[in-house]
């Protein structure tokens, strides 16, 4: 891949070129091709949606048939979630974690490398069967959304073997990741690093392995069950042979739901050094952000159901649901006050992370305050499963996944390459993306709530004027991802301003104590923690 | 084709993670064998609860029938309407005779569901009910149905197919409607083709 790219390669005992990346156990390496990786499926996801968009842009079928249509909207969510975001919290894991807690690697480095090779061809299984479809060998990628709905999933083509085996790599890559860092953080911590002195960052990522290796082997299982039905006659959610159907929406979010949790804990974890960073403050309330980073862990597992309130359930169960679904907000709500009074009475400025820092905050509040209303039984009856669901789960993957880790990017890129991007290209990113990603998405809340339904490629035109305007914010946000995209590439090839080791004069932490970028290998002698 | 990197520094800090790699790789087993104890579970909680709307006396309708007769609560009625689906990979046709019924918890009644085969060949088909609300269905008696057997269509062949059943006066008073519906399933699992 980008052989060339990476400045901290100059040591001797490794090999260069291709084989150094096949072969690497040097958890900056891992850490870059992790970020590589989801940078390059954030754009093919990326141009998924695009597609579209253009076809939502009026009423009516212009540009593709509704088969085509239903591929792209979930190939598209099943390559944001484990081929973008996913990797690129993993990526800031192997880059941070052992800069952050003093360890000389990842406690288990030839996992490491394995977990994320698994990856590619992961991404492969997902987006192949658009191509054989092309040249006519079988129906296209997975068609039912990317939550695999039986009786649908059991029914539709061959695009749902290909998306089951991708789960399985990329579950196993999840799983061998968390363990890993697991192991790290429990083993390697320098002397004098106790739990409680340890990086919210890396608190967040601690939480967020335990529930990847808790929730993953349930989606592993629920894909599994789906093969055997498709395949070898069982009847897990056939109802012809006893089986039941909802059985599978219940496996599949037990999982999904703290799969949120997993995407978001990563940013979460970083979002205070962030903000303590540029107010030039010390993190407020880190033992409530660490007890809120458990709370909000444990309560993930057991509130799956409200993705599924309109099924049909008890009213008890619907209750049960609501209530627990709601007490999540408090644990969070802890979270935003802590991330604001760290700002509070600070001497702020808004270098480009930190702008991407506030804007995760108030678009993220978003998706909190809508996610309330969609965990009101009586209110979700009338939202499920249209736009005002679509445009708050995008509140709170892009506003809060994509817009955190370019939180993550833009404060950690100095450290990683030893160069300064450009700010002026970065606060026209933050700007472009802020200001288009609201013109996406807030014309869908109202599209939702005048009932709009979700994953249908045409729709009444009563709708029409709202989602032109939500395409062309679409496009303008696709776009601008591309100056994120030229600010990485000129700090990848040694262009700009060189970074000192503190790159940032507020930001405190191990990793700020090593040159920019840090040599290959670090802490070979652990640092003492006072 | 193997290169060597070089090994990692020992830390003097770090005891072996192995111990705790295979506990985690045991949670990692739990949780799998979590997923697939789910599958009885699950089972078990609908029927405790009603919660997928499956009723009782499925295969069972000598059960329902031997039990005494309720008395039938005048006061109020109940409507019901019925519903049909050919799931995919049977070439049948089904349409409920009576749509909709108004009757009182405690009645004995009867509907019938006309189902035609239009394929050239013999098919056995299987009737799997579903009751909406979930709740309703524990009260939902069927005496006799011809989801209780397989049906054997001849090719061509329509035939009005009843169902007997009572809804239980014990029903909750909140429960004004109830839909039933069958879904029609080939008994002959058809070999997937390349699609």
């Amino acid at each position: 891949m980008e052989a060339t790219t990476h400045p901290a390669v100059r040591h001797a005992a490794h090999p260069t070129g291709l084989l150094r990346w096949l072969t690497t156990t040097n958890h900056k390496d891992i850490g870059t091709l992790y970020l590589s990786f989801s940078l390059i499926m954030f754009f093919v996801g990326g141009a998924m949606i695009l597609a579209v968009r253009a076809e939502l842009f009026q009423p009516g079928l212009q540009l593709m048939q509704p088969e085509l249509f239903n591929q792209l909207i979930g190939v598209h969510a099943l390559v944001m979630i484990f081929a973008a975001l996913m990797p690129a919290a993993t990526g800031f894991a192997n880059w941070m974690i052992p800069l952050m807690i003093g360890a000389p690697d990842m406690a288990l480095p030839r996992l490491n490398n394995w977990g994320f090779w698994l990856l590619p061809p992961a991404a492969l299984l997902l987006t192949l069967p658009f191509v054989l479809a092309f040249f006519g060998v079988g129906s296209g990628a997975i068609d039912t959304g990317w939550t695999f709905y039986a009786p649908l999933s059991i029914q539709a083509g061959m695009g749902i073997d290909f998306a089951i085996f991708a789960v399985h790599l990329l579950g196993i890559s999840s799983i061998m990741g968390s363990i890993n860092i697991i192991a790290t953080i429990f083993n390697l911590r320098a002397p004098g690093m106790t739990l409680m002195k340890m990086p919210l960052f890396v608190w967040g990522w601690l939480i967020t392995a335990f529930l990847l290796i808790a929730t993953i082997p349930v989606l592993a299982g629920a894909v599994t069950m789906l093969l055997t039905d498709r395949h070898f006659g069982t009847h897990f959610f056939k109802a012809a042979g006893g089986g039941d159907p909802i059985l599978f929406q219940h496996l599949f979010w037990f999982f999904g739901h703290p799969e949120v949790y997993i995407l978001l804990l990563p940013v979460w974890g970083l979002m205070p050094h962030v903000v303590s960073a540029f107010s030039r403050k010390p993190i407020y309330g880190y033992k409530a952000q660490v007890w809120s980073f458990v709370a909000i862990g444990i309560l993930s597992v057991i509130v799956w159901a409200h993705h599924f309130f309109t099924a049909g359930m008890p009213v008890p169960a619907l209750i049960y649901f609501m209530f627990s679904t709601m007490s999540i907000s408090l644990p969070l709500a802890v979270l935003f006050f802590c991330w604001i009074a760290t700002m509070w009475r600070g001497s702020m400025s808004f270098e480009t992370p930190m702008l991407f820092a506030t804007g995760f905050i108030v678009l993220f509040g978003m998706a909190g305050l809508t996610g309330l209303v969609l965990a009101d039984v009586a209110a979700d009856a009338q939202y499920h499963h249209s736009y005002f669901v679509v445009a708050h789960f995008h509140y709170a993957l892009f506003a809060g996944g994509i817009m955190g880790v370019m939180t993550g990017v833009y404060y950690w890129l100095p450290k990683w390459t030893g160069r300064m991007y450009s700010e002026t290209v970065g606060k026209w990113h933050f700007w472009l993306t802020v200001v288009s990603f609201n013109l996406t998405f807030m014309p869908q809340f109202f599209l939702g709530l005048a009932g709009m339904p979700r994953r249908i490629p045409d729709y009444a035109l009563q709708f029409a004027e709202f989602n032109a305007i939500s395409t062309v914010g679409a496009f303008i946000l696709g776009f601008s991802q591309l100056l994120f995209a030229w600010n990485v590439i000129q700090c990848l090839r040694g262009n700009g301003q060189r970074a000192p080791a503190r790159a940032w004069e507020g930001a405190r932490g191990l990793e700020w104590e090593l040159p920019s970028p840090p040599p290959h290998h670090t802490w070979e002698t652990q640092p003492d923690v006072k | 084709m193997t290169v060597e990197t070089p090994p990692l520094p020992p830390s003097p800090a770090s005891p072996s993670p192995r111990r705790l790699v295979v506990r985690l790789l045991l949670v990692v087993a739990a949780s799998f064998a979590f997923g697939w104890a789910m599958v009885p579970f699950y089972d078990v909680l609908c029927k405790v609860t009603g919660l997928n709307g499956k009723t009782p006396g499925f295969q069972a309708g000598g059960v329902a029938a031997a039990e005494p007769p309720s008395a039938i609560d005048w006061t109020r009625t109940v409507t019901v309407e019925f519903t049909g689906t050919i799931m995919p990979g049977l070439p049948w046709d089904m349409r409920p005779l009576t749509t909709s019924l108004d009757l009182h918890p405690g009645e004995l009644q009867q509907v019938k569901y006309l189902v035609r085969n239009t394929s050239d060949r013999p098919i056995v088909g299987q009737a799997i009910p579903s009751v909406s609300p979930g709740q309703a269905a524990q009260y939902f008696h069927k005496l006799d149905c011809f989801c209780f057997r397989q049906q054997t269509l001849a090719p061509g062949e329509s035939r009005e197919m009843p169902l007997t059943f009572i809804i239980k006066p014990e029903i909750d008073r909140d429960i004004r409607q109830i839909t039933l519906s069958y879904a029609f399933y080939n008994t002959e699992e058809p070999r997937r083709e390349a699609r």
